[in-house]
Order: structure tokens, then sequence, then C-alpha cells
């Protein structure tokens, strides 16, 4: 069994995801990375996009909208406002997002928000086709 | 005197309010329950947050260049207070000492001559206030209908905050909430969110992270604005759900008194009830037989 750290995703309303992983791939902002055990400590903020979480017994993606990543040697805390676990997600739940991002994309002022938001809406749709 | 029929009535009604009373606290208690769930599922977020806040603000040395949020505009003229009350009343206390914080709070920035906003979150304070402060409160937000606190209410009530405070529309923020601290004590307490309060962290918990250096992907100053801006709707999260702790714990205890003064009211107007039925009879009997004896 390859070694493990401890993955825990947090959401404001409660915690979404707590177990051992081997691997997970973060979409950081300025590029995705993926952590292994004894990675060098990182605070790094997210770019929407899928989480891939790989633990001792499954594989599983989990998609966020935004959030930030602190990464310690032993383990790896992500803080995301929105996520939900791709495989377990009903279709029309991401329909419903894409539609509140797009409407979000309308009134975005900036061209910062603008860029992150496209991306967002670019992860659902891809996510959409897949479901 | 009391007809005998007036204080069947009487007894009655205060049966009536009896049940009433205890239905009420025990829907509060099972309402209570989830509220401090809800509560000490969202910690874990806070409390992460205000580590890494911590860390990072202590890291800031320059003042002048950090970001208003953290250091405040440099002035301290215009105030938000940011008031959180229920939607519903009969919960003893609750809404009146919030207010009363508030108004507290209130005259004295306006005796300093600074400006005064209020933005009122929960229809009651909104009411309590609206003589006194009724020019002063800016907005109202209405949170009845709402079965439970999402954060998505509470990124909206930041998101507002926040663009005001880019406006300039005021210097500093403050809210105000009852802190949950029991079923039986619940504690109004004002807490400053711009310039944001650092929470002080121990040496413990910086030890857990040895004494690695961290890694900023951007760099520092970009995720701590980041943090600073998410910190918001946190605290707001924060403030709410304790609100609705309180408020049920509040409300849990208001009626158990109730109830228990409903109890106490029946007992002593029954024995009323009692006496005087007993004293109709003997007079009765009196009437009766001294009418046998005139014979």
């Amino acid at each position: 069994m390859a070694a493990t750290f401890k993955f825990e995703l947090v959401s404001p309303e409660r915690v979404l995801m707590s177990s051992d992983a081997e691997q997970v791939v973060v979409p950081g902002v300025e590029g995705q990375f993926t952590v292994l055990p004894d990675h060098a400590p990182v605070i790094s903020t997210l770019a929407p996009g899928v989480i891939q979480v790989t633990t001792p017994d499954a594989k599983k993606g989990i998609f966020v909208q935004s959030g930030f990543a602190d990464v310690t040697g032993d383990s790896l805390t992500i803080l995301a406002e929105r996520a939900f676990i791709v495989d377990e997600v009903d279709p029309r739940q991401i329909q419903e997002e894409l539609d509140a991002a797009q409407k979000a994309l309308e009134s975005a002022d900036d061209d910062e928000a603008r860029n992150h938001i496209g991306r967002a809406i670019e992860e659902l749709k891809a996510l959409h086709a897949e479901a | 005197m009391a007809s005998l029929k007036d204080l069947r009535n009487r007894i009655n009604s205060v049966k009536a309010t009896r049940k009433i009373t205890k239905a009420m606290q025990m829907v509060a208690a099972a309402k209570l329950r989830r509220a401090q769930e809800a509560a000490e599922a969202a910690r874990p977020y806070a409390v992460r947050m205000d580590t890494v806040l911590a860390n990072l603000a202590r890291a800031v040395t320059d003042t002048n260049s950090a970001s208003p949020l953290l250091v405040g505009t440099g002035k301290s003229d215009v105030h938000l207070l940011i008031m959180m009350t229920a939607s519903r009343g009969l919960c003893g206390g609750f809404n009146t000492n919030i207010a009363k914080l508030v108004r507290v709070h209130a005259r004295k920035l306006l005796s300093e001559g600074k400006q005064v906003k209020i933005i009122a979150v929960g229809r009651k304070g909104a009411e309590n206030l609206r003589r006194d402060f009724g020019q002063h409160i800016i907005e109202r937000i209405d949170m009845s209908g709402m079965k439970f606190v999402g954060f998505e209410k509470a990124a909206e009530i930041g998101d507002k905050v926040m663009a005001m405070f880019e406006a300039g529309e005021f210097d500093v923020a403050t809210m105000f909430f009852s802190e949950f601290k029991s079923v039986i004590s619940q504690q109004p307490t004002a807490l400053q969110l711009i310039p944001a309060h650092i929470p002080e962290t121990d040496g413990s918990e910086k030890s857990s992270l040895g004494d690695a250096v961290y890694e900023y992907e951007p760099e520092e100053d970009a995720i701590l604005d980041y943090l600073l801006k998410r910190n918001i709707s946190t605290q707001i999260f924060r403030g709410l759900l304790e609100n609705a702790a309180s408020e049920q714990g509040a409300r849990m205890s208001a009626m158990d008194s109730a109830t228990r003064n409903a109890t106490e009211m029946i007992d002593a107007l029954t024995i009323t009830y009692n006496r005087q039925r007993q004293a109709q009879i003997t007079k009765e009997l009196i009437e009766i037989i001294s009418g046998a004896e005139a014979l």
C-alpha cells in the first residue's frame, strides 16, 4: 500500500469529505499541481475545476468553484465554498450551476471576475457533456 | 368576586395557553438541536480560515500597502452596524438585548459626531429601533421563511457589505449578534468585521506546522486579499448560525418559564374555584336549614 496523507474538504456548512489519500490533483490558480505525501507546505487559491482524489480504495473527482488549498507535510485541507462530487451529482444540478454562472458572467464587472467565471463555465460544460 | 363560571373560564383559557407554550418549547428544543449541529458543522471551516489568516496577517509588515480590509481606511467617520436579530418574537429578551446593545453603540458613536448606518438582518431588530434610529437604517434583510441558514445568504450579505466598502460608504463595520454560550445563556456580542479583527493564535497552532516555510501561489498579498474578502462572509455566516442557535435557546427557556407560570396560575385558580364552590354549598345548606327551622 502506498503512503497516504490526510485529505479534508471543508465547506462553510460542513466537512464534505475527510479521508486518507494517496494522491490529490489540485487545480491551482497558477496551474494544476499534484499533492503526494510529504509535499512541501503550500497555500494556493483554486481555479474552478476538478480535484482528483486517489484514496486507497477509490478514485473520486470533486468539482470546486473557488476556494483555497492548504498543504502541509502530512495533510491537505481544501476550503471551498461550493463543491460537489462529480459521480454523485445530478445532471440537473450542473445545469443549474451553469445557469447561475452565466448570470454571474453577465453581471461581472472586471476582467478578473469574468475570467474566473468563464473558466467555471467551461469546466461545467465539460462535466455536463460527460453526465 | 368572580363567579364560579368566570373562574372556570379563566382556568380553561390558562390551560389552553399552557398547551401552546409547552408545544412551542418542544419545537424550540428540536430546532435548537439542529441549529447547534449546524453551528458545529461550520466550525472547522472558520477555524481553518482563522489559522491561515492569522499566519498571513502576522507576516504583513508594511501597513501602508496592506489591504484596507485589514488595516482600515485610516478614518473612522462612518460606522456600519450590522444588527442580526430573529424574525419572530416570543423568545424572551433575545431581540431586545441585541437591539439594546446596538442602541448603546449607536448613541455613543453619534455623540462622538460620527455617522451611523445600520443594516438590520431579521425583522424584529428593525422594529425595535425604528423609532429612535429609523433614518439610520439603510437596509433591511428579511430572514423569515428560511428553514435553515445557508451560506448563500451569508455570502449575499457579505457581498453587499463589500460593495458598500469598496464604494467608500463606510469606514468601520461591526456585526452584532448573540453568542451562543449555553441553552440558558446567550451573550449579545459586537464583533468588528472591517478592519478585520485577527484572532490571536497560541503557540501550539504554529508548532503543528513545524518550522516549515509556506510557499504561496499566487503571492502572499493576493492570497491575503482573497481571504480577507472571504472572511467577511464567513464571519457573517458564523454570526447567523450562532444567532439561530441562540434564538432557539432563548425561546426554549422563555417558553419553559411561561409554561411553569401557567401551571402555577392554574393551581392558584383551582384553589380559589374549589373554595368558592365549597362556600356556595355551605351557604345553600345554611339557607335550607334555617328555612326548615323557621317553620
